[in-house]
């Protein structure tokens, strides 16, 4: 054996692992993708599409949005880099709500503790809120409501309030705020008032269970009313009702969903008026119907019971169990987002299968038959519809 | 253990009857080991003593590498992936063969590193300082006579700190250190050792690490056509770091064995820098960590016949978490272990070439404050090694594991039961040439962590083990000296296919990023691992060590065919992957480079664009002198990392340090 053997080999190893091995390049902005989808191109579709905000898994940074096209037919994914390419580390972390405001796009990024500003039609940025911990929004007169986990700062950081920020539209400042429960999620607006439900969430098993009442004009909160623990939804129908979700403990006390009308006829004061004993995780409230699912973890089967169904907002009773009919629901691992096309009743669930891959957003008539499918981001969860 | 030993020899008869074959005088393996023989340089031309060889850092090689921390080292081995999330106080875990980390053992002198609540061996807080040497085992030890516990794991890193040795006349060492460079780091350490008789010794040991952590990074992306989309350069905040660690014990050795008895703590306080998103670029999370273990192993040979190796371990573990950040939940969560460990190994050298071996292992693992738990934990090991001449080896273990899970406030989880046996054998097929065939299966778990399976809302009881299974091949070619200027070539390679099942998954409960676990996952790795070593003897007494390792892998999850990322590389483990170290030596000049690579692969478990990670590779380069002035050794070294200041990720969102400087100096008396 000569020393040329080895040398050589080890310049054959040095060789063919620089070819097989790549090189570093610089690093693209993160690229938007096109799909069609099959149905017809209809140019005068109304409403025009949809904004779907994938969350993401904390952490990665990998917030998007994705915009389904009516009119054309297509499905655009992860937008917000590409048409906003100097923003750094695009969209942020953790997308938590999505709203159209006027001609604005507004997305919620709860950990990236702020509201990002965008053209409804271009998503090119405008500009943004920060708010800590920010988690929904609403409108009413040219404000902004968001909801935030972070309150005052408090002696004892376990025992810390959520608060309401409001936020003026055209200027983008915060012009007040108002402290209510303990993390509070969504808000909904009726009259002059914001009703907020607290969930509590960082407090287990201490939760919040109340629904904070601020009066709108002095943001001033006037009244807590007791509702359920880990209170998550809450949504004004057209009778002037209000339904609200509860988590439940994820065990022994399970979601339900609550509504609350006035106390009577001259009062503006809102009570709960009924328990409806339905689980219930998200809902959609298109005219008289309230259609819903609610996921549980059934630890005895080491797996999550998902259920559907469509609620008579006047009667409060269950008018169909199903929102699926032709058994594709069970293509469906982890329900996330709800969504009615108010046109035409086309119904949208979106699926977050393992949080941690894409998902899917799902397409039925509003007989329930599975029209198309389309792979998202990380996490589809909200929805918001673009009227043209 | 004396009662049962009669009962462990008749065991070992029983099961070991057929590996009986026709046998050629072999010398069995020696206890007593020569300690005063021991040098500290790079072992030429291995003799055919090991089943399956170990990859191995010591002497000069490690010495290099001298200033950096244990999982920096690892990274030269061929098999691993690091995990590193950036900076000094980063946590560092580590991978082999695509397994998890969760599979790897971390042996400190012979005794596993152990963490019941999660499983992870943050090996950023080891320091090389006082090791003398760093293997890696596929498979396993190739040594039966060992304690039950590590016939258990995949793969077995280990950890070996020095042994005193003196020089003639001398009773004393003492060694005294000073690190410092970026991220205002500050290091000093001591070492001394003292000589009692002439078979026992005592050493001493202790560390001071501090820096601020701060350093530059870099994100930038630009447009498809070329346009800068945008380059912004920040400094990493809540990295800092603050950790002492002592360390103290006596060796000695018997007529026929050997003893040790020492003290390890290790106290520290850092910031956990957190992922850089969108909008965040401070968090506020803060950690406390303080280990502290007292360990002692005493081995002897009794007679021809029989050999003993008792091990004892004691652990407490503090650790403390912290969330200040005022957007995000406060967290405060204390966590103390505690750990007890005995073992016993016994060693039956029935033939000359035919041994052996039946442990006992016993652990108790205590978890109390943030969550009340207890497991004990029995190892029974039976193995056997039998060898035929200077062609043939064989070893052969099974080891039976029994978990006694005792939590008591919340839900039973039920006791746990697993066998695993694995195989090795290797061939030296001719006479004349050093070509070594290898083979191995193995079997191999994972015991689920507390966290696994009581951890708030999570954590699910009823966790089976998760199963590795191992089959291995490979050659090893060793070129005997055949000229002057080739003083050492090593050349081998092997090829593997690991199936794990039941692997432990983080599982969605359906509203709020609410997780459960579940032995849901499945995953097949097939891979390639290639190592060449070669010293060369130039003129000028100069010496050039070269080491190359190249790994290839493909682990892909094959759990549920509906799975979008079904059939898809599993999240951080790269196709290609390899590393080069080259070393020259002049006289009291050292100069080291060394270049680690790491291909593309994908951050999450589907293979599509948002998710591709592109490769890294750095160089780092030092220079390093020595000298003796009235008989005192002086040392300095002169360390560049990432010469060329790559600006890269290892986990998304956790950058990397930039180009990166340190300067040693070391005093030996």
């Amino acid at each position: 054996m000569t020393m040329r053997t080895p040398l050589s080999a080890f310049i054959l190893l040095l060789l063919s692992a620089s070819m097989v091995t790549g090189c570093r390049e610089d690093e693209l902005v993160v690229p938007t993708e096109y799909d069609i989808l099959p149905f017809d191109v209809n140019p005068s579709a109304t409403p025009a599409g949809m904004y779907l905000l994938n969350e993401g898994n904390m952490g990665s940074n990998k917030a998007s949005i994705d915009f389904v096209d009516f009119k054309n037919a297509l499905y655009v994914r992860n937008m917000y880099a590409e048409r906003n390419p100097t923003v750094i580390k695009e969209l942020g972390d953790v997308g938590n709500d999505i709203q159209i405001y006027g001609n604005r796009l507004y997305a919620v990024i709860n950990c990236s503790h702020k509201v990002e500003v965008m053209d409804a039609q271009t998503i090119e940025r405008i500009g943004q809120v920060d708010i800590p911990n920010c988690r929904y929004i609403k409108f009413h007169r040219g404000n902004a409501y968001v909801t935030s986990y972070v309150g005052p700062v408090q002696l004892d950081p376990d025992a810390q309030l959520g608060a309401v920020y409001r936020v003026d539209t055209a200027s983008l400042a915060i012009t007040g705020k108002v402290t209510v429960g303990y993390q509070p999620d969504e808000l909904e607006i009726m009259g002059d008032y914001i009703y907020v439900a607290n969930s509590g969430g960082y407090r287990v098993p201490r939760y919040d269970y109340t629904v904070s009442v601020v009066e709108m004009f002095g943001m001033k909160q006037v009244k807590k009313i007791p509702v359920g623990i880990n209170l998550h939804r809450i949504r004004a129908d057209r009778h002037g009702k209000l339904w609200v979700t509860s988590r439940g403990n994820y065990g022994s006390v399970h979601s339900n969903l609550y509504v609350l009308e006035k106390k009577d006829k001259w009062s503006s004061e809102m009570i709960v008026t009924d328990t409806l004993n339905i689980p219930c995780t998200e809902m959609c409230i298109l005219g008289d119907s309230l259609y819903f699912y609610a996921t549980e973890w059934s630890y005895a089967e080491e797996r999550n019971k998902i259920s559907y169904g469509i609620i008579d907002v006047r009667t409060k009773k269950l008018v169909s169990d199903r929102l699926i009919t032709d058994g594709t629901e069970k293509d469906i691992e982890v329900p996330y987002g709800i969504a009615v096309n108010p046109a035409n009743g086309d119904i949208f669930l979106t699926d977050a299968k393992n949080y941690v891959s894409s998902g899917a957003l799902h397409c039925y008539s509003r007989e329930g038959k599975k029209k198309w499918s389309v792979r998202t981001g990380d996490i589809p969860a909200h929805i918001v519809f673009l009227n043209k | 253990m004396h009662r049962s030993k009669s009962m462990n020899l008749r065991l070992a008869t029983i099961i070991f009857i057929p590996v009986l074959l026709p046998t050629s005088g072999l010398s069995r393996n020696k206890t007593m080991p020569d300690s005063v023989s021991l040098r500290e340089v790079t072992v030429t031309a291995q003799s055919y003593k090991d089943v399956i060889p170990a990859q191995t850092l010591q002497g000069k090689e490690l010495d290099a590498l001298r200033s950096h921390s244990v999982a920096d080292a690892l990274r030269y081995f061929s098999g691993i992936q690091l995990k590193d999330y950036g900076g000094i106080g980063g946590i560092k875990t580590v991978n082999i063969r695509s397994m998890g980390t969760n599979h790897t053992g971390v042996y400190y002198n012979g005794i596993e590193l152990g963490n019941a609540q999660n499983g992870q061996v943050d090996l950023g807080k080891y320091s090389l300082d006082n090791i003398e040497s760093v293997s890696l085992y596929n498979g396993q030890k190739s040594e039966i006579f060992q304690s039950a516990r590590e016939f258990g794991s995949a793969g077995s890193i280990y950890l070996s700190t020095r042994i005193p040795k003196f020089a003639d006349g001398k009773t004393t060492n003492l060694h005294v250190g000073l690190r410092i460079g970026s991220f205002d780091l500050f290091n000093p350490s001591i070492l001394f050792e003292y000589k009692l008789t002439n078979t026992t010794s005592l050493n001493f040991n202790a560390e001071w690490l501090t820096s601020t952590g701060k350093y530059k990074f870099r994100y930038r992306r630009v447009t498809p056509s070329g346009e800068l989309a945008y380059d912004t350069t920040a400094v990493r905040q809540n990295g800092d770091i603050d950790a002492v660690r002592f360390e103290g014990g006596v060796h000695g050795y018997l007529p026929h064995g050997r003893w040790k008895a020492y003290l390890y703590h290790y106290n520290s306080e850092r910031g956990i820098p957190g992922a850089i998103v969108n909008n965040v670029w401070r968090r506020g999370e803060r950690l406390w960590d303080r280990n502290s273990f007292a360990q002692g192993m005493c081995e002897n040979e009794f007679s021809r016949v029989y050999s003993l190796k008792f091990n004892f371990k004691y652990a407490y573990d503090y650790t403390r978490y912290v969330n200040n950040d005022d957007k995000l939940i406060h967290v405060d969560n204390t966590y103390k272990q505690k750990e007890l460990y005995i073992s016993a190994a016994n060693r039956f050298t029935i033939m000359p070439n035919w041994e052996a071996s039946v442990a006992y292992d016993y652990q108790w693992n205590g978890l109390s404050e943030y969550m009340d738990v207890v497991r004990s934990t029995h190892w029974i090991s039976a193995a056997t090694a039998f060898s035929a001449g200077d062609f043939f080896k064989l070893q052969a273990s099974g080891l039976a594991t029994v978990v006694n899970e005792e939590k008591r406030d919340r839900d039973e989880a039920p006791d746990k039961f697993k066998f695993t046996p694995g195989v090795f054998m290797s061939i030296k097929p001719f006479r004349s040439q050093n070509i070594v065939l290898r083979a191995f299966y193995k079997q191999s778990y994972r015991m689920p962590t507390f966290n696994d399976l009581y951890y708030t809302d999570m954590g699910n009881a009823y966790l089976k083990p998760e199963t590795a299974i191992q089959y291995n091949a490979g050659v090893l070619y060793d070129l005997a000296p055949a000229n002057g200027w080739l003083s050492f070539f090593r050349v081998g390679c092997d090829l593997y296919y690991n199936d794990v099942r039941d692997k432990i998954v983080a599982y969605p409960k359906g509203q709020q990023f609410r997780w459960t676990m579940l032995n849901l996952g499945r995953v097949h790795i097939k891979g390639i691992d290639a190592q060449m070593s070669a010293t060369f003897s130039l003129p000028e007494n100069i010496s050039l060590t070269t080491k190359l390792q190249y790994s290839y892998q493909e682990a892909i999850d094959v759990t549920n065919p509906a799975d979008n990322y079904y059939r898809h590389q599993i999240p951080y483990i790269p196709w290609h992957s390899g590393s080069a170290i080259m070393m020259a030596s002049w006289r009291g000049w050292t100069l080291n480079y060394s270049y680690i690579y790491t291909g593309e692969r994908y951050n999450q478990q589907e293979n599509i664009r948002y998710n591709y990670t592109q490769p890294w590779y750095t160089s780092d380069i030092s220079v390093m002198k020595t000298f003796t002035i009235n008989k005192i050794r002086l040392g300095a070294t002169l360390e560049v990392n990432n010469l060329f200041s790559q600006d890269y990720d290892v986990i998304l969102n956790y950058p990397m340090p930039k180009r990166n400087y340190r300067l040693g100096i070391t005093i030996d008396i």
